[in-house]
């Protein structure tokens, strides 16, 4: 635990030390301020759809910019040789990095709370929504985060890492969308296994168990991928 | 490999210097075999062990955009090192490798030497029994090779300390043990001495001097020991090399015959193999 908090401190320092961090975190505001300031939902119905429609559709090429560089570089600058000799568990390393990409993404979605603030200012919001709407948000990017952790644990380029991590997001956001082109049975499954399906409940204030648990099961397989991958690297 | 000694891998590029290294710090598993470090199986007590060695790869692992001070301070805190202690240890080596100036400064602005110094002193932050350095002088400007080399003698009274280094003069200067390697095997492990002398078939000595050389040939050929005589004559000198049986100094002897012989001494030397002969004999050997 400790190891992994000394992971996490040490890249969060490293996210608020690089202009790349700040320049993601300011292009999702901007994106996140036009979806909330220029959406009729806003003020028709006082809620952030806006908003979380497109923060969402931007986090898919936010968030594999923001996991890049996590073990990617550590691999390029050998790096990697310290934290893979020291006593420290190659799972705590990953979840340390992971928290780091976590907390910078907490960060960056506490910086749009003055939009509900506005909305009670201005008008009567239903807060069941917000709430969820945040909390699907957290959990979406939760799931784009591990898939970029990953994407970054198989290469020692931050541009392949981003690549490959911005294919694994698309495809698991997208797939339902292939569903039109299929057989019932078969639509079904890729729409239930595209995270976009379960995203929108959210934002109606619908909290569902099973899309909680659709989440955090991808948080966990990619976390254990990539502590594989991590392992993998001993061998090559 | 006993506590306390300097053992030093010596051998050509590619000879498997670094993977062997790897494995030693448990970076690599070993495709055979197993690693024991201070008591602890390096696969099944990964972690135990891990925490007894320190470990200098090649390409120093450094985070770039850290200071100096920082980036201790993440090292002895992985390494299990907390509180005052951990204060206490990173000042220790802080000046043990007389880094002392540069604790503020951000790493990508430190030379190359001080950045290896900064990684030595990231390897034995957290007082590990066994020390592994893999090219610690690689690169490094003369004055700091040499301040480098003092640092790693002085490290050795307390850890045991495995140095690669395909630089023959600093393993023969450093290291009590050498362990000569090509393609992946070791191919003689022995004391440096040791080493010259097992190999060392025919002494060599080479004399310079001015005159006739006809009749020095002959009185050196006399001489009991002295296997070959060869001269060649330069402008204005004479160039004789004598190959004589190992055992004894013939120097004196020499010089006496050649003065008698009525030609001025110039110069005497003894050309004793170097271990850069040995290191090219044992693998060439091997290629054989």
């Amino acid at each position: 635990m400790r190891n992994t908090l000394a992971i996490a401190g040490r890249e969060l320092r490293v996210y608020f030390s690089t202009p790349s961090s700040y320049l993601i975190i300011a292009v999702f505001l901007f994106v996140c301020g036009y979806g909330f300031g220029w959406s009729r939902t806003t003020f028709l119905e006082t809620s952030l759809q806006g908003f979380l429609g497109w923060g969402a559709f931007f986090l898919l090429f936010l968030g594999p910019a923001l996991t890049m560089r996590l073990l990617a570089e550590e691999e390029k600058l050998g790096t990697i040789e310290l934290l893979l000799t020291a006593p420290v568990r190659d799972v705590e390393v990953v979840i340390g990095k992971y928290l780091a990409g976590l907390g910078v993404m907490s960060i960056m979605l506490a910086l749009t709370l003055y939009y509900p603030v506005l909305l009670a200012w201005f008008g009567d919001p239903d807060w069941g929504p917000i709430a969820g709407g945040y909390l699907g948000f957290f959990l979406l990017g939760a799931v784009f985060l591990s898939m970029g952790l990953f994407a970054s644990s198989l290469t020692s380029s931050q541009i392949a890492a981003y690549m490959v991590g911005s294919a694994l997001v698309l495809s698991i956001w997208f797939v339902g969308h292939a569903a039109a082109a299929l057989g019932d049975t078969a639509a079904e499954f890729l729409r239930r296994i595209s995270v976009s399906t379960y995203f929108p409940a959210f934002g109606r204030g619908v909290i569902d168990s099973n899309a909680i648990l659709y989440y955090v099961s991808i948080i966990c397989v990619f976390i254990f991928l990539t502590v594989r991958s991590l392992e993998s690297r001993r061998w090559r | 490999m006993g506590g306390g000694e300097i053992v030093g891998f010596l051998g050509p590029n590619g000879a498997g210097k670094t993977t062997t290294m790897r494995i030693l710090a448990g970076f690599m598993p070993p495709t055979s075999g197993t690693v024991r470090v201070a008591g602890f199986d390096l696969l099944s007590q990964s972690l135990e062990a891990r925490r007894h060695i320190g470990y200098l790869p090649e390409t120093v692992p450094l985070y770039r955009d850290m200071t100096v001070h920082s980036y201790l301070h993440f090292a002895a805190t992985i390494r299990g090192l907390k509180g005052s202690r951990r204060n206490h240890r990173i000042r220790e080596v802080i000046s043990l490798c007389r880094i002392e100036d540069y604790a503020r400064t951000q790493i990508a602005k430190l030379s190359k030497g001080y950045r290896q110094l900064v990684g030595i002193a990231q390897a034995i932050v957290h007082e590990p029994r066994v020390l592994i350095l893999d090219e610690p002088t690689i690169g490094i400007d003369p004055r700091q090779v040499v301040q480098i080399r003092q640092l790693i003698q002085h490290l050795g009274r307390e850890h045991t300390i495995i140095l690669s280094s395909h630089i023959l003069p600093e393993v023969s200067m450093i290291c009590e043990k050498v362990m000569v390697m090509n393609e992946g095997k070791v191919v003689a492990v022995d004391y440096p001495e040791n080493l010259l002398n097992g190999l060392e078939k025919i002494q060599r000595i080479e004399i310079e001097a001015q005159g006739p050389p006809e009749q020095a040939i002959q009185k050196l050929r006399q001489i009991e020991g002295v296997q070959s005589v060869t001269a060649a004559n330069t402008a204005e000198t004479v160039l004789f090399r004598v190959e004589c049986t190992p055992g004894r100094d013939y120097r004196g002897q020499l010089a006496d015959v050649v003065v008698r012989s009525g030609l001025t001494l110039l110069g005497l030397k003894a050309r004793e193999m170097s271990l850069e002969d040995i290191f090219l004999k044992l693998t060439i050997k091997k290629q054989e």
